[in-house]
């Protein structure tokens, strides 16, 4: 017998449909397989991607937002940016379409257990975040972890994901959120204002060797976070980071995400800061 | 083992009567010389070529292919669900090709085979097929498959040798699948000659061969001391990225995914990409990781001679056939580049 066809999608419908920001740019897709018996073929960590797979369209490949924790759907945040993803947001609660994984690697959570986790996230780079702070803070998983602080940044208030869950968090004593925004001419405000490497700077745990950061976001706030790291005495097989590249197969084949020889799809899309240190910085 | 003679004059009868439970593809002769492509009933592969164009790639890794289809009728059951294409069974044999393309299925094969996916589509072509190699008596100028762990008479990744013995193909047979299309071929067999004679021709051949690439020196610097060598930008800058040494080089495995409908059918195909373009990796954003002409150059370089390298630390990713660099429309040489790099000796 042969191995399932790495290529062929789970049929999925579409459950529902969440609007995530003012511009109405992002939309979180609560998708529920048909054939029941898949859900648990599609076992997944946090950190790990899939392809969201449109017949007629193409497939793109997008960070798994939902946790491991969630049963009975999978959920993706999807950035209206091109082809696919422009019209998976003209779809509607109900459609059928394709789910291709879990690809990829995931944060390491076999390093992680046991260690504090200080997440550095911003825009809608934030939804394998969401999907590890779930994970984290769900109670069969909440004692493995020492401390968890969270510094979560969007240009906006108007474009921060997932609002009720952070209020949610935010009221949490076992985790430390820092939200914030960019700037803002709410008078009633109260979260942080400034870019995330300023707050990381301020609010950051102490580095350790039980300490690992984990950042995701878009290329500036990467750029200018490092150095912050580094400061603040973060090894950099202590700095964990998520990339992303033009993708298709999805499971290393066809090429194109290569940074040097590692494949951001299949060797990563999770490395350490010391593992691209090693590579040319293509992506 | 089994040794293989026959008749020039005897060769199209046996392979009109192979084909009877094979597929075969070959070398033909087309206007601008031979290329290599499957047959049609009846056509012979033509064994009396010094080159084709493509290689053997095609028919593993073809050009363009159907993964699935689908309906987007809503009315229709199933409507939205992608649904596996069926594949021919038939054997299917590749005769005549060089021995050192039959080392490149073999590089294909560790990009498309390996311990965590199986691509369903490479590997049912792969297992379906017998490589009949044809040795090369007198390799083209450009050829330096000597130096890439392989040569005209390299016997390591086919199933059947043959070699041109005058008015005759003399040879092996050196798998089971070869045994198999040997009886089907109906090839006579050879006597205890065959051997010293192979043997004889392997040494003239390989004499012949007086290109060269080395690439010792390349296996221990690192990745970023070649990536940021200072003589890419010079290097490439002939290049006009149009492709033509990813179609033509028989190891360069990437490929396009897309989506295609005609009314409310639809099918996901895959085709042949090159890394020369810059659709290839542009984000959606507009960034593209490797946007100038000269960087896709150098990733295509540093891909076959050094990622590849030390990724699956067995050779490079090149046979030396030599034919990106006889079609290369700029003269862009790999071997050049290859000593460049070679000859490199990063600053302290």
């Amino acid at each position: 017998m042969r191995a399932a066809n790495p290529y062929k999608p789970y049929p999925v419908r579409i459950d529902e449909i969440i609007t995530e920001t003012d511009d109405k740019l992002l939309k979180t897709f609560k998708f529920v397989f048909l054939n029941p018996e898949d859900e648990e073929k599609f076992a997944y960590k946090s950190g790990q991607f899939a392809e969201l797979s449109i017949p007629g369209q193409g497939e793109i490949p997008i960070g798994i937002a939902s946790s491991p924790t969630e049963k009975g759907f999978v959920k993706f945040t999807v950035f209206k940016a091109g082809k696919v993803t422009s019209y998976l947001h003209s779809m509607k609660v109900g459609d059928v379409m394709g789910l291709r994984g879990p690809l990829g690697n995931w944060y390491p959570w076999e390093i992680l257990e046991g260690k504090n986790i200080f997440i550095v996230g911003g825009g809608f780079a934030y939804t394998t975040l969401r999907s590890s702070i779930k994970m984290m803070i769900d109670p069969a998983n909440r004692s493995k972890f020492g401390t968890i602080d969270v510094v979560y940044g969007a240009r906006t208030p108007g474009h921060l994901l997932y609002l009720d869950e952070l209020n949610e968090w935010g009221d949490r004593d076992d985790v430390n959120m820092h939200i914030t925004v960019d700037g803002t001419d709410d008078p009633n405000w109260r979260f942080h204002k400034g870019f995330v490497p300023q707050i990381a700077d301020k609010v950051a745990p102490p580095a350790s060797d039980d300490t690992y950061a984990i950042v995701c976001g878009p290329p500036m706030m990467i750029k200018f976070t490092q150095p912050v790291l580094d400061k603040l005495g973060y090894k950099h097989d202590h700095i964990i980071m998520s990339l992303e590249n033009r993708m298709k197969c999805g499971i290393g084949m066809c090429g194109r995400c290569n940074i040097g020889k590692e494949l951001v799809c299949k060797d990563g899309p999770v490395f350490t800061l010391e593992q691209i240190n090693k590579t040319p910085r293509e992506y | 083992m089994k040794m293989i003679s026959i008749k020039k004059s005897d060769w199209a009868g046996a392979m009109e009567k192979v084909q009877k439970s094979y597929r075969l593809a070959g070398p033909v002769k087309e206007k601008k010389g031979h290329t290599f492509r499957e047959l049609k009933d009846g056509e012979t592969p033509d064994l009396e070529y010094s080159e084709t164009r493509m290689s053997v790639k095609e028919v593993v890794l073809p050009q363009s292919e159907v993964m699935f289809s689908y309906s987007l009728d809503e009315n229709k059951e199933g409507h939205h669900i992608l649904e596996e294409v069926p594949f021919d069974e038939t054997p299917r044999a590749a005769v005549g090709i060089r021995p050192y393309d039959a080392k490149a299925v073999e590089i294909l094969k560790k990009n498309f085979m390996t311990e965590d996916y199986k691509d369903p589509y490479f590997e049912r072509r792969y297992e379906n097929l017998t490589l009949v190699g044809m040795a090369e008596n007198n390799p083209s100028p450009v050829n330096f498959s000597t130096s890439c762990g392989t040569g005209p008479f390299d016997e390591s990744c086919l199933d059947i040798i043959l070699a041109d013995a005058g008015d005759s193909y003399i040879g092996k047979a050196l798998t089971e699948k070869g045994e198999k299309f040997a009886a089907a071929a109906g090839f006579a067999e050879g006597d205890s000659g065959v051997e010293a004679k192979l043997a004889e021709l392997k040494e003239q051949a390989e004499g012949k061969i007086k290109s060269k690439v080395s690439f010792d020196k390349i296996e221990k610097m690192t990745i970023l001391d070649l990536y940021e060598a200072p003589f890419w930008e010079e290097a490439a800058f002939a290049c006009i990225n149009c492709g033509t040494c990813t179609y033509a080089c028989p190891t360069c495995w990437c490929f396009d995914i897309q989506d295609e409908v005609k009314g409310k059918d639809g099918v996901r195909m895959r085709n042949w990409d090159t890394c020369m373009s810059e659709v290839y990796s542009v984000h959606t954003t507009g960034h593209d990781p490797r946007h100038e002409a000269w960087q896709r150059t150098r990733n295509r370089f540093m891909h076959k001679l050094k990622y590849y390298l030390d990724k699956y630390e067995d050779g490079i990713m090149c046979v030396g056939c030599g034919r990106c660099v006889s079609q290369c429309p700029v003269n862009i040489d790999i071997r050049k580049v290859c000593q460049q790099m070679n000859d490199y000796e990063p600053s302290k």
